[in-house]
């Protein structure tokens, strides 16, 4: 019997590796000029497949190494160290509005990734790879440990660092779907905060009596950080994305009873209510429904909080804030009027005497769902808004390069900056 | 209770230790920093490893932090402790048993499915025990895997043959390689299953059973076949892989079987001992005409190169390899106390040359290497408990060598291995592929 022989290899350094650090990508022992494709496969907890692929040319040494060798075409292209996993999307026939995110982060996410033979574009699955390897990516770090908070009332999760401890600790809050996301407060804790992700949309006790969480249910969350044996109760920072952007600036400028160090807001909007709490904001937006449009079947939500008012008790006001902030911003946000809400923030700032405090990271071609690198890029994605039941597909917006590099840049510089506010040093570059 | 409320009220921040990547393979490099230390001061690195056997494991490094506050020990010397220097893996490589452990221990994975676990912590001064007494300013878990993602094990259990068969990831087929590991221990994986994380298709054998059950050389042969006929395996790029005994039984039937015919080898710590009787039987009788060889050192430890040196002066119990047709690279330490390997190889190397088959021996020696040449970053031991096949005996067998240099040999011989096995096995091979 014939067998195909393949003397092809493949590696993947590292091979278990956390979401956000870059890995290498090398195939050795082709013959010179060889065109080959590098394919990328994903299955998602919800059972898709997702994939990515690129075509390469290997050079006089018979290698084709992913971090310097251009990419000629596929999901990506030009020299992209990551791009088979930012690059990946639903494999074609696929449910459309699909977005991948994982919700057991306690177990890696696998890819599989294959060479092929000449430049490919369809067909992996019916075709011979010439080699073949499997990637881990971790959300956690050995040694983090994750708490389940019910504590006070929460719907919560803890991360802690290995170690020790003690840790500065930080409150991270995501958007309008609700649940309990715990990914990046996984990724945080991994890189040393105490990371306590909230469900204020969802939480067990809005479910069970109908009533929608207030100011104090954050405070409770901050007050159980802060008492934590583990946490550095003087050392405490809020991320929001999105919805939770406008609970974040909230609790930072009116709560007497948090006292940030810090604050980073993605994708997120001052406009809001300045009385009450999150009941208050969604009935805002309830009331603004009818500014919401609708094109081709992707919902613009933009819109709903534009224009920024000029009422003082519709805005969290700004210039009374404290600590530093971050604002995380894409240029191409369908969904919350990120940048005129940043650009008003920075007017509000300035006026007032504190825009020292504040920094605001642009980004060209980004779109709202800013999240930890490597990640794929939905510019738009099904979406049901916490406690109703219509499923609608929500514009985000980005372009998929742009988008990943923006990713990228800003998880990278979010973490200089907790590194600097919360621990009070600067980060070494080595790694 | 106290400190965390000094620490609150100071609103102190401890020192962070980060080591990339904190899940690797254990031939993977690591490294270590420390930051949001005080300026200039003195630290202890320190690592600790609970094993499977329940001993405690431990290396520690005496360094002083930078204007900002910071150590990295791929970057910075210490100055005292299980090493010295600039040394990226010294906290791996110079691990031993903690003070009050048994003696004679030896570390030794054998669940290669889930990683050994290091804790790398920092603690303040330079301080050479009690770590465990008192608490660091800071830690981080690392992982060390033997096996990567993907990679298959698969057990094996035919008449005669106990082992287990580790696939790398992918489509296939691959290089084949018969693991003989040394004497004692029974089925050990981790080479196997780390040989197949670099590509190779390798059977780790268990061949300590006595004959009766599994006749050894009848064992060797049907796994060599079980290998070569598998369908993830290149029938026509098979190799073996020994240590010690192990070698000593791929030299023997490289030369002598006609069934086992390798694509190439690796030696490590062998010679070309004929191993008399073809059993385990034989074998040990062998070895106890030449006990009263076996010396002793100052601790009593067993030094039995004498009764290796007295087996293989005899020429009958010289295994012809002038009948070797296949590149063959030897490993050996030059401060081997527990076989002759070196003299062997100049040996081996003098009776090659004779017939014009020189150019397939490669020999790698090292000064003040042991005997137990293993993969990288694992802790050296020059001397370890062991238990005597052939009288039952339990007793501290010396292997030899200098941590430091045995360390570097490790690692040395361990990147000179893949490139030979890679060579040999992976680019001699024509594409299949069409330009």
């Amino acid at each position: 019997m014939d067998r195909t022989q393949s003397c092809v290899k493949l590696s993947v350094k590292p091979s278990r590796g956390l979401m956000d650090e870059k890995f290498v990508v090398l195939v050795q022992n082709v013959p010179p000029g060889f065109q080959l494709t590098i394919h990328a496969l994903h299955k998602c907890e919800e059972g898709h497949s997702w994939e990515a692929f690129a075509h390469y040319t290997a050079n006089t040494t018979g290698t084709v190494n992913v971090s310097e060798d251009p990419s000629l075409g596929g999901t990506y292209s030009g020299v992209e160290q990551m791009g088979l996993l930012w690059s990946l999307r639903p494999v074609p026939g696929s449910k459309p509005g699909l977005r991948m995110r994982k919700v057991d982060i306690q177990t890696p996410m696998e890819v599989t990734i294959s060479v092929y033979q000449g430049h490919q574009t369809e067909g992996f699955m019916d075709q011979v790879q010439l080699a073949g390897a499997v990637v881990e990516r971790w959300y956690m770090a050995p040694g983090v440990r994750r708490v389940p908070i019910t504590e006070g009332g929460l719907t919560a999760t803890l991360f802690l660092p290995s170690g020790p401890g003690p840790f500065p600790g930080l409150l991270d809050l995501w958007g309008g779907e609700g649940k309990l996301v715990e990914s990046r407060a996984a990724l945080l804790a991994s890189h040393g905060f105490a990371s306590l992700a909230l469900d204020y949309l969802t939480p067990k006790i809005t479910i069970e009596t109908g009533k929608i969480v207030d100011n104090s249910y954050f405070e409770t969350a901050y007050r159980v950080l802060e008492q934590h044996p583990k946490v550095v109760g003087s050392r405490i920072a809020m991320m929001g994305l999105s919805l939770g952007t406008s609970m974040t600036l909230k609790m930072a400028v009116y709560s007497q009873v948090m006292k940030l160090r810090c604050a980073v807001c993605i994708s997120g909007t001052h406009v809001q209510p300045i009385d009450g709490s999150l009941e208050e904001m969604l009935n805002f937006c309830r009331e603004n429904a009818g500014k919401i449009r609708v094109n081709e079947n992707q919902t613009i939500f933009r819109d709903l909080l534009l224009p920024i008012p000029t009422d003082p008790a519709l805005k969290v006001d700004v210039g009374r804030l404290q600590c530093p902030l971050l604002l995380v911003v894409g240029d191409d946000d369908e969904n919350w009027p990120a940048q005129e809400s940043a650009v008003d923030m920075k007017d509000m700032m300035e006026q007032a005497g504190n825009s020292h405090l504040l920094t605001v990271l642009l980004y060209p071609k980004a779109g709202h769902l800013i999240e930890p690198p490597y990640s794929p890029h939905a510019r738009a994605s099904t979406f049901v808004p916490a406690n109703s039941h219509q499923e609608l597909v929500a514009l985000w917006g980005g372009e998929t390069v742009a988008h990943s590099r923006a990713q990228e840049d800003a998880w990278r510089k979010t973490l200089v900056f907790l590194r600097e506010h919360l621990y009070g040093c600067t980060m070494t570059v080595e790694h | 209770m106290i400190s965390r409320q000094l620490s609150t009220m100071s609103g102190t921040v401890p020192p962070i230790v980060s080591v990339v990547p904190s899940r690797a393979l254990v031939d993977e490099k690591i490294k270590v920093l420390v930051e949001n230390l005080p300026p200039g001061s003195p630290v202890t690195l320190h690592s600790l490893h609970h094993s499977e056997d329940r001993d405690y494991w431990e290396a520690y490094g005496h360094y002083v932090s930078d204007h900002r506050g910071t150590v990295s020990v791929a970057k910075d010397l210490s100055f005292g402790g299980t090493y010295t220097g600039k040394e990226a893996m010294g906290l791996l490589w110079s691990m031993r048993p903690v003070p009050g452990s048994r003696k004679g221990l030896r570390l030794r994975k054998r669940d290669v499915c889930s990683p050994m676990l290091v804790n790398i912590s920092v603690h303040s001064g330079h301080i050479a025990e009690g770590f465990r007494q008192q608490p660091p300013l800071a830690s981080a878990l690392i992982e060390r895997w033997y096996m990567a993602p993907g990679v298959q094990r698969i057990s094996i259990k035919e008449t005669g043959v106990r082992g287990t068969l580790f696939i790398p990831p992918g489509p296939g087929p691959f290089p084949g390689l018969l693991d003989l590991w040394g004497d004692g221990g029974g089925l050990l994986e981790y080479r196997s299953s780390l040989i197949a994380s670099h590509g190779f298709a390798s059977l780790a054998l268990d061949y300590s059973s006595s004959d009766d059950q599994y006749p050894l050389f009848s064992s060797i042969e049907a796994a060599f076949s079980i290998l070569k006929d598998h369908p993830q395996v290149i029938p026509e790029r098979v190799g073996i892989y020994g240590l010690s005994l192990g070698s000593i039984l791929t030299i023997f039937f490289t030369a002598e079987s006609a069934v086992i015919k390798p694509f190439c080898c690796v030696c490590i710590s062998g010679s070309h001992i004929y191993p008399s009787g073809k059993s385990r039987k034989g074998m040990n009788h062998l070895l106890l005409t030449k006990l009263n060889k076996v010396r002793l050192d100052e601790n009593n430890h067993h030094i039995w190169r004498d009764v290796g040196r007295a087996i293989f002066h005899t020429p009958s119990n010289q295994v012809d390899v002038g009948k070797v047709n296949c590149p063959m690279l030897l490993v050996n330490g030059l401060d081997d106390q527990n076989w002759p390997t070196v003299e062997s190889a100049e040996d081996m190397a003098e009776k090659m040359n004779a017939v014009g088959k020189g150019h397939l021996l490669t020999r790698l020696e090292y000064p003040d290497t042991g005997h137990l040449i293993e993969p990288p970053f694992s802790p050296h031991f020059r001397a370890t408990n062991f238990i005597v096949e052939a009288t039952k005996e339990k007793v501290i067998m010396l292997w030899g060598g200098q941590t430091k240099p045995h360390s570097d040999a490790q690692e040395d011989s361990w990147r000179k291995i893949l490139a030979f096995l890679q060579h040999h096995l992976y680019s001699s091979l024509t594409p299949k592929v069409k330009l």
